[in-house]
């Protein structure tokens, strides 16, 4: 049996910030162990940019994410100790011990965690603190529970993202996405990338699940509709995928008869929310939110047990990585000062008064934009496809790139900041000197102006590199300044047509203009 | 290739019949059309081993009914098959539905089902708090049980094959005909997509298709009736709602569905029943069916949770236009027998079905000899066949056995599948096993890789390269050979002649999700490799 002070289970975005956190206020034993067989969780398939903004103050791909946060672990706490390739089989807070006196066993109450790899076999640990970061996992089809057949070319977005990015397998070549959660919004543009048709993306709500700055670049440009209010009711195909079919729903999310439409597809990837992983929490006796479906909790992520604290996606589906870290900063703190005895358990909160997460701010989308939104089309096409609201104002049928008259009588364009997560609605009147509106920051009338003289974006995708052995594997990169958007493609196929020789690190410059985003 | 016997369908029926050859000195061939065992009614049913009480006295599947039930208990813990006696209850919602449970106990002690009885309704709250308040009394059958339907056939089948059994899977029976020939070496040739075998007898365990199978040999004077029923499969979270298979009495709106814990631990709900008239193999679930079956099911459980659905799925059961199950010599035709129209409780009674055809077979003159025991030259002598089998559960171990488990052999101590805590082991296990699964369905019902909550979201990139692996030399000699069009779609379902021979780094794409041509994989367009000198486009390589 070995014992620690702090146990952390996951070693994804929080539990590898927890860790670090922990070490930094003083606590010298800690263990890390993680199922994969490297660190970084499910970062390290989400090859595409957006993350870090907040807590490292640069874009970041998801590879790239997780390798600052394991450099840093190393660097700033090198006293924890990483276990990789374990799986927690077990976890509970209590451990019967053999009283040597009575020659009975008793439940002490230890936080003891069976741990099983196929090095050192199946064993247990304690711990004064456990701090729990699973993370979560996908919704499947059986959750929504869509009637039709079980044909190949059903699966969630996540899975498909760990086919396409780690294994390099094509999982589709007519592909629609049920859900507009980021992770479906992100395969959209993968897919396109990866030389699929991606036919439409069915959100059963009223507006979009993701970030609107994915909606923008994820769907519009590459002219990807989006239809709302409908959902996918039936499933076709006997072997593979041959279509589905679609319905509008109304308020209540009941399909409406009669408005079935069928739409020929060899592939569905289900973005339909995701769930977090709490059948430890649960075995351990932790109570656990049903709104969040995370374990009730207190300020400081302590949960109903005491010494037991969660941080990141198992104790809420969080948004961005970044919280994610934040959250796990304040969880590692916390348990550090509990195990010190620097102040005390703050379980009875956790139950009594628990720490209210607030939920996604959703905006609500007008008609006018939702019809936009609807027909597809990136922004140069959409000026061909213009609509007049009933107050006069002609809209494009896009809706981060509406064109119209503003009171002033001058031409304006609606769009949606892709800068950082806020996704700020801006507001560009037109002319020779245009004048943006509607941003929170400098970098927002820059990208704005930008997107009405010529529009850049930053390319992530996958590139093979051949191993010594003379066998195929494949890393991460991205382009290494934004490239005016209609050269993403051009971009990716030239990407996609080579292939690397040589071991590769974090941040190589594998072709002119490509950065490495992962490592060999 | 000539054996002394030829079964044609290796779903339950047809294995269990193999499995009760293995002691006779007697060549067996076992033929499927499809990719794996159990992939007709025995994949999806409501895995129940029914008590007995609800076929006719006196009929034949009142007989075998009662009969398998008993020694399906047996059989499954010789072949490490989860198996568990749970008990059933017919719940009766008025007065009216009690005289159907007088009716149903009568026809089970007159089918010597053990101490079936009728609870009233304190007796019945007390044993199962779950079911519904408004329940008033219920036929009570102890001897019911659930079982793992798939593995049971698989496991006779795997048992059979290490016996020396003769399994040919992708086979579809295309004809059959006598050899009128006195000289001929065997009485019968069998024509299947993949070879032609000859056999003096032949049994036909064909399913579904009974009735088709029965007409290559003589213009059938049965029906089959594809019947299909949905179901769902909740959560384990929702496995302890009811302890025991909880059915509703049959009245005039149907037979009403059943609420029922599995092996595996989940709650199953359902059948339905629709008869297919175009597509036999229509195994589609509908919104209408669905929502008829939540709405059945709550009336005899309370509470039930349907957020924490798993899967929904569905099975086609071999009705019939016969009341009864039909085993028989077919009239006029020497030495080819059939069990057919085997429907609900098809499952129950398969164990007493391989017996008693064997016993027909027996009778009806086919000669079966047991096979001579093994005689060691110390004088030694044990039995040269041996009918048991065993697998490693990881999940249902204690602690300590997991510990000297991994200690014996790490690859036990990583986890693939964390919902179902399915070990790396178990799967190579499976792979090397007489029966190796050439998909990812065919993992998972072997380990149950996938079946859990998330559904192959975690497990399945895993799975897959365990599988490629395992599968490395066979597919690389696939994709080399010179295959005709028809080859290639047999071996690798939808891909045709065109994508032969296959890169190296392509051999995913002969991956399938389950049965013919499911594909998992597409090749990539985007990127071709220089190493082969006809692709399109041209790839180069670049050193950093």
């Amino acid at each position: 049996m070995r014992n620690y002070d702090i146990v952390v289970i996951g070693g994804g975005p929080a539990g590898l910030a927890a860790a670090k956190s922990a070490a930094e206020n003083g606590c010298r034993s800690i263990l890390l162990i993680e199922r994969d067989t490297k660190l970084g969780g499910i970062l390290n398939q989400c090859i595409h940019n957006g993350f870090g903004l907040a807590h490292f103050g640069e874009e970041l791909t998801g590879p790239e994410y997780a390798h600052r946060a394991i450099e840093e672990l190393k660097r700033d706490a090198p006293g924890v100790e990483i276990l990789l390739d374990t799986f927690v089989a077990d976890f509970s807070t209590e451990r019967k011990e053999l009283n040597l006196e009575t020659a009975e066993y008793e439940s002490r109450k230890v936080n003891t965690i069976y741990a099983m790899n196929n090095k050192d076999g199946y064993f247990e640990i304690t711990a004064k603190a456990v701090i729990l970061a699973m993370g979560c996992r996908e919704k499947a089809r059986g959750a929504l529970a869509i009637p039709g057949t079980r044909p190949a070319g059903v699966m969630t977005a996540g899975l498909a993202q760990h086919y396409v990015n780690i294994d390099g397998y094509m999982v589709g070549r007519k592909v629609v996405i049920l859900g507009s959660g980021d992770i479906g919004l992100i395969m959209a543009r993968r897919m396109v990338l990866e030389g699929a048709k991606v036919l439409a993306c069915i959100e059963i709500a009223p507006q979009p699940g993701g970030l609107a700055r994915n909606i923008t670049q994820c769907l519009q440009d590459y002219g990807i509709p989006l239809y709302l209010r409908q959902t996918v009711t039936a499933i076709h195909g006997k072997d593979r995928l041959t279509g589905i079919t679609v319905s509008e729903v109304d308020e209540k999310y009941t399909p409406i008869p009669g408005t079935e439409r069928e739409i020929e597809c060899d592939t569905l990837l289900l973005s339909c929310g995701l769930i977090p992983e709490n059948e430890l929490s649960r075995k351990a006796g932790i109570s656990i939110n049903p709104k969040t479906g995370g374990p009730f909790s207190s300020d400081v992520h302590e949960t109903s047990k005491p010494g037991i604290f969660a941080c990141g996606n198992v104790l809420h589906v969080h948004d961005l990585a970044d919280n994610v870290t934040k959250e796990a900063i304040e969880a590692g703190k916390a348990a550090a000062l509990y195990v010190s005895g620097a102040v005390s358990s703050t379980s009875e909160q956790a139950i009594k008064d628990p720490k209210v997460f607030p939920g996604k701010v959703v905006k609500p989308i007008d008609p006018v934009t939702a019809a936009a939104l609807a027909l597809g089309g990136d922004s140069a096409a959409s000026d061909k496809a213009s609509y007049t609201t009933g107050s006069g104002t002609s809209v494009s049928g896009s809706g981060a790139a509406e064109s119209g008259t503003a009171d002033a009588g001058k031409a304006v364009r609606r769009m949606t900041c892709i800068i950082c997560p806020r996704g700020c609605d801006l507001c560009v009147t037109l002319g020779e000197n245009p004048v943006v509106s509607g941003n929170s920051c400098p970098r927002g009338e820059e990208y704005a102006i930008n997107e009405i003289t010529h529009p850049m974006r930053t390319l992530t995708t996958t590139i093979r590199v051949r191993r010594e052995d003379g066998t195929l594997g494949r890393i991460s990169v991205k382009s290494k300044d934004e490239i005016p958007k209609e050269e993403i493609r051009d971009l990716a196929a030239k990407i996609h047509h080579t292939i690397l020789t040589g071991p590769v690190s974090v941040g190589d410059e594998v072709l002119p203009g490509v950065l490495a985003t992962s490592s060999t | 290739m000539k054996y002394d016997i030829a079964i044609i369908g290796a779903g339950v029926v047809g294995t269990s019949i193999a499995y009760n050859l293995i002691p006779y000195d007697v060549s067996v061939l076992l033929l499927d059309k499809n990719n794996d065992v159990a992939m007709g009614a025995t994949r999806a049913n409501s895995a129940i081993i029914h008590a007995g009480y609800d076929p006719k006295p006196g009929t034949l599947m009142a007989k075998l009914n009662v009969e398998g039930n008993r020694l399906c208990e047996y059989l499954c813990y010789k072949l490490d098959v989860p198996f568990r006696r749970c008990g059933s209850l017919v719940l009766a919602f008025s007065e009216e539905e009690k005289a159907t449970l007088e009716e149903l106990l009568d026809r089970g002690i007159k089918n010597s089902v053990p101490d079936i009885r009728i609870l009233g309704r304190d007796e019945l709250r007390a044993m199962e708090p779950g079911v519904s308040e408004e329940a008033v009394a219920a036929l009570y059958a102890p001897s019911a049980a659930i079982v793992n339907p798939w593995e049971l056939c698989l496991a006779q089948a795997e048992v059979f094959v290490r016996n020396d059994g003769n399994l040919f899977l992708n086979a579809e029976v295309t004809a059959i005909s006598e050899n009128k020939d006195p000289s001929a070496s065997s009485r019968y040739t069998i024509e299947s997509t993949l070879n032609t075998f000859e056999a003096d007898t032949i049994i036909l365990a064909c399913g579904i298709q009974a009735d088709t199978v029965h007409g290559l040999v003589a213009v059938p004077d049965f029906k089959i009736v594809p019947t299909r029923g949905e179901y769902f499969l909740l959560d384990k979270s929702e496995g302890n709602r009811v302890d025991h298979v909880i059915f509703q009495c049959p009245n005039e709106k149907g037979k009403g569905v059943l609420v029922a814990p599995t092996v595996h631990g989940n709650l199953i709900c359902g059948p339905t029943s629709e008869v297919l008239k175009d597509d036999i193999e229509d195994t589609a679930t509908t919104s209408r069916k669905l929502s008829e079956i939540k709405e059945k099911a709550a009336r005899s459980v309370n509470n039930i949770s349907w957020r924490d659905n798993v899967r929904n799925f569905s099975g086609i059961r071999a009705n019939s236009t016969e009341d009864d199950f039909i085993i028989r010599e077919i009239p006029g035709k020497k030495g080819i027998f059939e069990a057919a129209g085997i429907k609900s409780p098809g499952l129950a009674s398969s164990p007493a079905i391989g017996r008693y055809v064997v016993d027909l077979l027996k009778r009806s003159g086919v000669s079966l000899c047991p096979k001579e025991d093994i005689t060691e030259p110390n004088g030694d002598r044990y039995p040269s066949y041996s009918l048991g089998r065993n697998k490693v559960h990881f999940r249902d171990m204690s602690n300590s056995e997991r510990e000297t488990l991994v200690k014996r052999d790490p690859a036990y101590g990583r986890i693939v599948c964390r919902c179902e805590g399915v070990t790396e082991g178990e799967i190579r296990d499976a792979l090397e096993s007489p029966i190796p699964p050439t998909t990812l369905d065919g993992v998972k019902r072997r380990v149950g890789t996938g079946m859990g909550r998330c559904q192959g979201g975690f497990c399945g990139p895993r799975v897959v390269e365990m599988l490629l692996s395992y599968r490395k030399e066979e597919l690389e000699k696939l994709s080399s050979m010179p295959l005709s069009d028809d080859d290639a779609k047999m071996f690798s379902g939808s891909l045709t002649k065109k994508d032969f021979p296959l890169r190296p780094d392509e051999l995913h794409l002969l991956i399938r999700q389950d049965a013919n041509g499911s594909n998992l994989f597409f090749p990539r367009e985007q990127e071709s490799d220089p190493a082969v000198a006809e692709s399109t486009t041209t790839s180069q390589e670049v050193d950093v």
